[in-house]
């Protein structure tokens, strides 16, 4: 365990789990989003597993990370449309559907990984970006300052997301239709197409942070995101649908995944044990959904569909 | 157990009695048209998806749907391998047609297989001399605790702590992953052998016995049916059933009515795991190797079940009974889907993307469905009055 309190394990211990929270942060952003306007996507974990294997693919094909970004993009776009049809035009359970575009997700990314590439070739993923001056600070730098790009990117998307929640128009549209979508009717402001927006914005980070994985990890493999996708829903509960409560749930939860890590390689819990600590992030989720499940700062209209005849 | 008869009705939801009114034929024939058009509809839109996705892999659609019919039904080897892929799926979606219909999201499947399997294996573990007719029983009902019990834990969250069900179920699915990996690489992996994520082969004495005809098909299988039909007379023919079923319909009105709505949701979620459960200990004891194995993933030992037990209730129309045909029918399609692999090397992974539009595409037919009941109650009207 001594091992494990020297500087240098605990600075690289803090940067990996920043790192390792890069995906969380983006996918549970998205789903804040989404949710604000009432609309419970628990199809993540499948949009993150199109948004991996859009980016590996590309990747691998072109050689360009930034393209493969792109495409992660594009594939999270395609699937917010397809699961606005099913949402916000047929009134589908949102709960149901969303295992369906799971288990889509699943098969489809397993499917075309199987017979385009077949065996896993590594690609040259994103590489850090060290800030200038700023990666030189000792320990601050190495913890802070020498990521790869996604990272920085998301970590400010947590501003700009609640800037957007709560100081635009846009924002209290997204409100107004999550809390009270009559309401919100009444004043003129469209339900459903202010939830396609919000929905289509939340698939579209959610394909980022699976390209995000994708090209941090430099590999795709069936089931890469392992539950990750259904954890940022969770957390989305976590942050009480609010950014930065959004980001603080995923650094906890990139910090004690690098830590279960950390352990394992440095021998202070054997294979074994370390299955048992990775149940950690899971338990934390359910004990933490107790505790916040007392509050009520679920928008009052989620997984509600709208119709103006009901 | 009382029976529906005597229970109480106006506490219960109103569906229309169709025996009511006497029906014209032609008016009950669009209503069971209405009814199968929402599951053949959505198998063939996936299907056609399926088409055109095998067309851009470069295969033969037709070819490929040959291949997958004769590999799943075209033999009795092939039936028997199908019954025994539909056997999770049916018990898992039995549970799942308890759970959705007290209003509750059950996606713990997979969570609930792997504890169900663990607490089977622990009891044969246990007790391995035994006699085989004691033995049997007794692994099946420790699937049945086990999943029973990690199906109750994520009620009573839900009943008393206000948690998601959906969430916690899931999380739950994670925990028992790693759960099912700490076990096999330490207190169960098999003495002196390669560490393989295998327990040793357990008593045989629990082996699921061979049912005659010389396939492999074994008795899981009959114990599948017969959980479906229990599942059956529990939700429609018994007051719990009746009371599960109002409280999932509505959970404000059953209070008013006097009913217990929480327990009632960690009954329905403990039920709903144990058929899940028995899916495990059936997976366990009725497998080739007579091992509980979890070398390559928790997802391989479960054959995802967990989660195409889902697909095989909706298409079901949550209907304990109907889930048994369903059930067959995407067994079917994972068998089918090997030999579609091994004949146009298209992955069988193609199977699971279907199985995934196939739920997207029954959920939100829901709506046509209820518009098309809704015109036909309407037509109906219309003519009474006139």
């Amino acid at each position: 365990m001594s091992d494990f309190f020297t500087v240098s394990v605990l600075v690289a211990t803090l940067a990996s789990g920043i790192r390792l929270a890069t995906p969380f942060l983006l996918a549970a952003l998205g789903e804040t989003i989404g949710q604000r306007s009432g609309v419970l996507n628990l199809g993540v974990e499948g949009v993150m597993l199109i948004g991996a294997f859009a980016a590996y693919y590309a990747a691998l094909e072109t050689g360009s990370a930034t393209f493969g970004i792109l495409m992660a993009l594009a594939a999270g776009a395609v699937m917010g449309l397809v699961y606005a049809l099913i949402t916000v035009v047929l009134h589908a359970e949102q709960g149901i559907s969303g295992i369906g575009i799971f288990l889509f997700g699943l098969g489809f990314t397993d499917l075309l990984f199987q017979k385009q590439v077949g065996t896993p070739i590594p690609i040259r993923g994103l590489q850090p970006i060290e800030i200038p001056l700023l990666s030189d600070i000792p320990h601050i730098g190495e913890i802070f300052f020498q990521h790869s790009l996604l990272t920085y990117v998301a970590f400010l998307l947590v501003p700009a997301v609640w800037f957007m929640i709560n100081r635009t128009t846009f924002g209290l549209n997204i409100r107004a239709v999550g809390e009270t979508p009559e309401a919100a009717d009444t004043l003129g402001v469209s339900v459903n197409r202010t939830r396609t927006a919000t929905i289509v914005i939340g698939n579209t980070f959610a394909g980022l942070a699976g390209g995000a994985l994708a090209l941090e990890v430099g590999i795709f493999q069936q089931n890469l995101t392992a539950g990750q996708g259904f954890i940022a829903v969770a957390l989305v509960y976590f942050g009480a649908w609010r950014a930065f409560g959004v980001m603080a749930g995923a650094l906890l939860f990139g910090i004690v995944s690098a830590t279960v890590l950390q352990w394992k390689t440095l021998g202070i819990v054997s294979g074994a044990a370390s299955s048992l600590t990775a149940m950690a992030p899971a338990l934390l989720t359910i004990v933490v959904l107790v505790v916040v499940s007392r509050r009520s700062d679920a928008p009052a209209a989620l997984t509600r569909p709208f119709d103006r005849a009901a | 157990m009382t029976m529906l008869d005597t229970a109480p009705d106006d506490a219960t939801p109103a569906e229309p009695d169709p025996h009511e009114q006497k029906q014209p034929l032609s008016e009950r024939l669009i209503e069971v048209l209405a009814a199968l058009a929402v599951p053949l509809g959505a198998v063939l839109a996936a299907f056609t998806i399926g088409a055109i996705m095998l067309l851009a892999l470069g295969a033969n659609p037709l070819k490929g749907y040959a291949a997958l019919l004769e590999g799943a039904f075209g033999s009795w080897d092939a039936l028997a391998d199908t019954a025994l892929k539909s056997m999770p799926l049916l018990l898992v979606g039995v549970g799942i047609c308890i759970a959705f219909r007290a209003g509750v999201i059950n996606i713990g499947g997979e969570g609930q297989i792997i504890v169900g399997a663990i607490m089977a294996t622990v009891f044969a573990l246990a007790m391995p001399d035994l006699p085989r007719v004691l033995l049997v029983p007794l692994v099946l009902i420790g699937g049945a605790i086990g999943g029973g019990i990690w199906g109750a834990i994520p009620g009573a969250l839900k009943a008393y702590a206000g948690v998601s069900e959906i969430l916690s179920t899931i999380m739950l699915n994670i925990v028992a992953a790693q759960f099912l990996s700490f076990l096999l690489q330490d207190l169960l992996i098999e003495e002196g052998a390669i560490r393989i994520q295998q327990t040793e082969r357990l008593s045989a004495n629990a082996d699921l016995p061979l049912m005659p005809g010389g396939t492999r098909l074994h008795l899981g299988v009959l114990i599948a049916i017969l959980v479906a039909i229990a599942g059956y007379v529990l939700l429609f023919r018994s007051a719990l059933g009746v009371r599960l079923r109002a409280v999932g319909h509505n959970p404000h009105a059953s209070r008013y009515a006097g009913m217990p709505v929480k327990r009632s949701i960690v009954q329905a979620l403990a039920f709903s795991g144990a058929c899940s459960g028995i899916a495990g200990a059936a997976l366990v004891f009725g497998s080739e190797s007579h091992r509980l194995i979890g070398e390559g993933g928790a997802a391989a030992f479960t054959q995802n079940a967990g989660f195409n037990g889902i697909v095989a209730a909706l298409f079901g129309g949550l209907h304990p009974l109907y889930t048994i045909p369903a059930s067959f029918f995407f067994g079917g399609m994972l068998t089918g889907g090997i030999s579609l692999q091994r004949e146009l090397q298209v992955p069988a992974a193609l199977i699971v993307a279907l199985n995934g539009v196939v739920v997207v595409f029954v959920v939100g037919s829901l709506r046509l469905r209820s518009k098309i009941s809704a015109w036909s109650d309407a037509r109906r009207r219309s003519q009474v009055a006139s």
